[in-house]
């Protein structure tokens, strides 16, 4: 038969580490972005990737790294995908390092490793303060490659509107908007990946990128890809606040030894250097001895969130704290997380060796995201999905420097699982409907285009960004959750009146831009709504009306539909997978 | 008081043929803000300083923390970062122009896939044999990483081939972002299987020799890559390579 053809969609770490698996195998690919893929969100992940090679005689194992991963993620992840990833992920790392990532050596040559959260192990492998940027540009080298051979096109500045799916309901390509000529064009396909990344534009201001808008991923929901696990949202505790987004200040910051505190007093406005260690609150390492610092996302952020808004110990009453590294030495610094202090100095002004930094939280990661199979298919046959779209290996909350690990093995396991499924195919009925969706899509376009209205799509974003920060990040309760829902309905009603300011037929970013908002506010009823459906509190999903996890009702994968009424999408709950570990309690203020 | 604001001059052109015309905008300043949060807020509200209603502007952008290289510009003439321009760092009235080197798509966006085909012609990768386990990679000691890290910073921004004087149609240059990958693939222990593949790339026209030593890539390189001293080590050896292909006949 023909050689198999394959487009992924995305050209961040799974996308790529797809496409190479693909090109390897003899496939054909076609790969879209936004951006030239070396400009991929991966660029911004800092601390480094997980695997369990217990080089530091700690008796690290990956059934170790397994078990913190499904504790850490409130034991919410299907168990077999995660225990296969951490299986995977020593040898995963050696490949990256004969790709040539620089990773951080040992006097004697060999990769060096440090801890992260939510583990007692050092086994992130990282590469200065910069390992998603250099894993990102270790693949984009090896697909440069693969591209010089011809077993790969490039379609940059090309963004993915919807799947095509044919009268059986089995996805036969993509149509896609070229961002500079505005055309619109179908592409026919065996099997499509997406690997489109984050949420975090629906949240307004986040440490994503401005791509991360979950466009895509809402594209195919509405088309009847189920959506998982939609409300588990992860915010950092450590960004830096900006006008234009929250900058992320890595975990590894605190896995070298930083430490978060406040001055014990409210109102104490002296000069951090000036105050006494007695007169200051490591509140972390006091409430979680074991793990100190290094206690997971979800746990540090709320302590953040009590220590300003329940105890008032804001830094000059704001909503900050510290991060200090200030006792730490200029050179081991600069050699370990040399990339993000310079950041923090540029962004900030101030020299974070010196004096020490201020941090809050700020919304990061989603957990949730498209549902897929053991082999990272979809509900809709044909379309697969890895990397941050989907839902997989990170259950209700997502441990630092498991991302990278889990980008790469969903795109290793997608590409060739989509491979397979390729060749037992059967043969495309006529055009497998590309002409219907190009019309649909030609349609929307052009209904956009000729909107009259007074709605400007950048002012309806922000309003979806403060509601969603506001209700639907650290703590949250099901007024404020229905608040925001509502919220949704008048934004969704009011996009029926944007007017564009931009008419034009020519690199039209406002364009682009309003076609993805309204992609976000549909997918964000799926965290909102979802939310509210969960009464208990489980990794990053916290109601202080329902503190407890609840395993007997909610031990369970959430599982959003769409529908198109103005209810929202339909929900519905499967069993998890907790077949190698019994859920037990999750707690950080003991060893577990 | 009235509220303390911001000016911006800004040039613009809707398409690569069209003209180019300067735009003034008025912007209520605020603590903390750079180039790209006052872009957000022309898109928000697009009207010029003299009230007339304008588009948005165009501009690639995407991580917003200087590492994904996407938001270049000319900012008052000088190529850098438009995220890690802070407002209160700018003489006003802050002027934003495109790279003038690359072909315009519009506004503030330039079209810079040069480099990456640049990157493809001197094969800047490992050539690993597969991706199945094959073990651990090659031992690499910290002395030799801490060379090779700083390399393997580069943005891709072409802040570099921006400020070059012989980054021009005339020589074809490459440029110094590929010139240092050059040098950092072949200090690589695998990498370096392509070293005579790779300086070949970079001994005929538009190779190493246009250089003209302004220095300028250096000073403009957002990252403080060592451009000049990879630039000397690779010259160097591509002459080294000269020689050997000379005597091979």
């Amino acid at each position: 038969m023909a050689t198999p053809r394959i487009i992924v969609v995305g050209g961040g770490l799974a996308g790529l580490a797809a496409v190479i698996k693909i090109a390897e195998a003899g496939g054909s690919v076609d790969l879209f972005s936004i951006v030239p893929v070396k400009r991929s969100h991966s660029v911004c992940a800092q601390g480094g990737i997980n695997a369990a090679k217990n080089l530091k005689g700690e008796g690290d194992t990956t059934w170790q790294h397994f078990d913190d991963t499904i504790y850490g993620g409130d034991f919410l992840a299907n168990q077999t995908p995660v225990k296969a990833m951490c299986e995977a992920a020593p040898a995963i790392i050696d490949l990256l390092d004969r790709m040539g990532v620089p990773f951080n050596r040992t006097p004697e040559g060999l990769l060096d490793f440090r801890r992260f959260g939510g583990t007692l192990y050092n086994r992130t492998a990282f590469a200065g303060a910069t390992t998603g940027q250099q894993l990102l540009y270790a693949l984009d080298e090896q697909v440069r490659r693969y591209e010089a051979e011809g077993k790969v096109k490039k379609y940059e500045g090309w963004e993915f509107l919807s799947a095509i799916i044919d009268s059986k309901g089995v996805a036969r390509g993509i149509t896609a908007l070229d961002l500079r000529s505005m055309e619109l064009r179908a592409f026919a396909a065996d099997a499509i990946i997406l690997a489109t990344g984050g949420i975090g534009a629906i949240f307004g201001k986040s440490t994503n990128s401005v791509v991360c808008t979950g466009s895509a991923q809402s594209a195919v929901f509405q088309q009847g890809v189920y959506y998982a696990n939609g409300e588990f949202i992860q915010v950092h505790p450590t960004s830096i606040p900006g006008e234009d987004k929250l900058r992320l200040m890595s975990e590894s910051a605190r896995g070298e030894g930083g430490r978060v505190w406040v001055p014990r007093k409210a109102g104490d406005n002296r000069p951090a250097k000036q105050i006494p260690e007695s007169e200051r609150f490591y509140f972390l390492e006091e409430w979680y001895p074991k793990y100190g610092n290094l206690v997971p996302r979800d746990v540090a952020t709320r302590a953040i969130h009590k220590v300003v808004y329940e105890l008032g110990l804001g830094l000059d009453g704001q909503a900050m704290v510290y991060l200090d590294l200030t006792h730490i030495d200029r050179e081991t610094l600069d050699r370990k997380l040399g990339g993000i202090l310079e950041i923090y100095e540029k962004f900030v002004g101030v020299d974070p060796h010196v004096e020490p930094m201020k941090i809050f939280p700020g919304m990061h990661y989603t957990m949730g995201g498209l549902w897929v199979d053991f082999d990272q298919m979809t509900s809709v046959p044909g379309i697969f999905a890895a990397g941050e779209c989907e839902y997989q290996y990170h259950g209700a909350n997502r441990l630092g420097a498991n991302s990278l690990v889990s980008c790469i093995f969903g795109g290793f396991h997608a590409g060739p699982n989509a491979m397979q499924y390729a060749k037992s195919l059967p043969a495309v009925e006529g055009d497998g409907g590309a002409a219907a969706e190009l019309a649909r899509q030609a349609e929307i376009n052009k209904k956009l285009m000729n909107n009259e209205g007074s709605e400007n799509p950048f002012r309806l974003w922000r309003e979806l960004g403060q509601t969603m920060t506001e209700h639907a990040t650290v703590i949250r309760q099901n007024k404020g959750l229905e608040k925001a829902d509502a919220k949704i309905v008048e934004l969704l009603d009011r996009f029926k009146r944007v007017n564009l300011s931009d008419k034009s037929q020519w690199a039209n970013t406002s364009f682009a831009f309003a076609r993805q908002l309204k992609n976000m506010l549909e997918l964000s009823r799926t965290i909102t709504q979802g939310a509210i459906l969960r009464d208990e509190s489980r990794g990053a999903h916290y109601k202080p009306d329902y503190p407890e996890r609840n395993d007997e009702k909610f031990l369970k994968t959430t599982k959003a539909s769409f529908t198109g009424t103005c209810e929202g999408p339909r929900f519905e709950y499967e069993d998890v997978d907790t077949q190698y570990i019994t859920p037990r309690a999750r707690r950080y203020d003991a060893a577990k | 008081m009235a509220n303390r604001t911001v000016q911006f001059e800004i040039k613009r052109q809707a398409s690569p043929d069209g003209p180019a015309v300067w735009e003034r905008f008025e912007l209520e300043w605020r603590p903390g803000m750079n180039v790209i949060s006052a872009m957000m807020e022309i898109a928000a509200n697009p009207v010029t300083a003299d009230g007339r209603p304008t588009t948005p502007i165009t501009y690639d952008s995407n991580c917003l923390e200087e590492i994904c290289g996407s938001c270049a510009m000319r900012i008052n003439g000088k190529a850098r970062m438009a995220c890690s321009s802070l407002v209160d760092n700018l003489e006003q009235p802050i002027r934003l122009e495109p790279l003038s080197k690359f072909p315009l798509v519009r506004d503030l966006q330039v079209d810079r896939s040069v480099l990456f085909k640049n990157l493809m012609r001197v094969k800047a990768w490992v050539p690993v044999d597969g991706t199945y386990d094959l073990g651990s990679g090659p031992r690499v000691y910290p002395q030799q990483q801490e060379v090779n890290y700083p390399l393997s910073n580069c943005i891709s921004c072409t802040c570099c081939m921006e400020v070059c004087p012989q980054f021009n149609e005339q020589t074809g240059f490459v440029g110094a972002a590929t010139i240092a990958q050059v040098r950092l693939f072949n200090n690589h222990p695998t990498g370096k299987v392509l070293k005579e593949d790779r300086l070949r790339a970079l001994a005929g026209d538009g190779g190493i020799q246009e250089c003209g030593y302004a220095q300028n890539c250096v000073k403009a390189c957002p990252k403080q890559i060592p451009l000049t001293n990879a630039i000397a080590d690779v010259g160097r050896d591509v002459i080294g390579q000269k020689v050997k292909d000379w005597l091979r006949g």
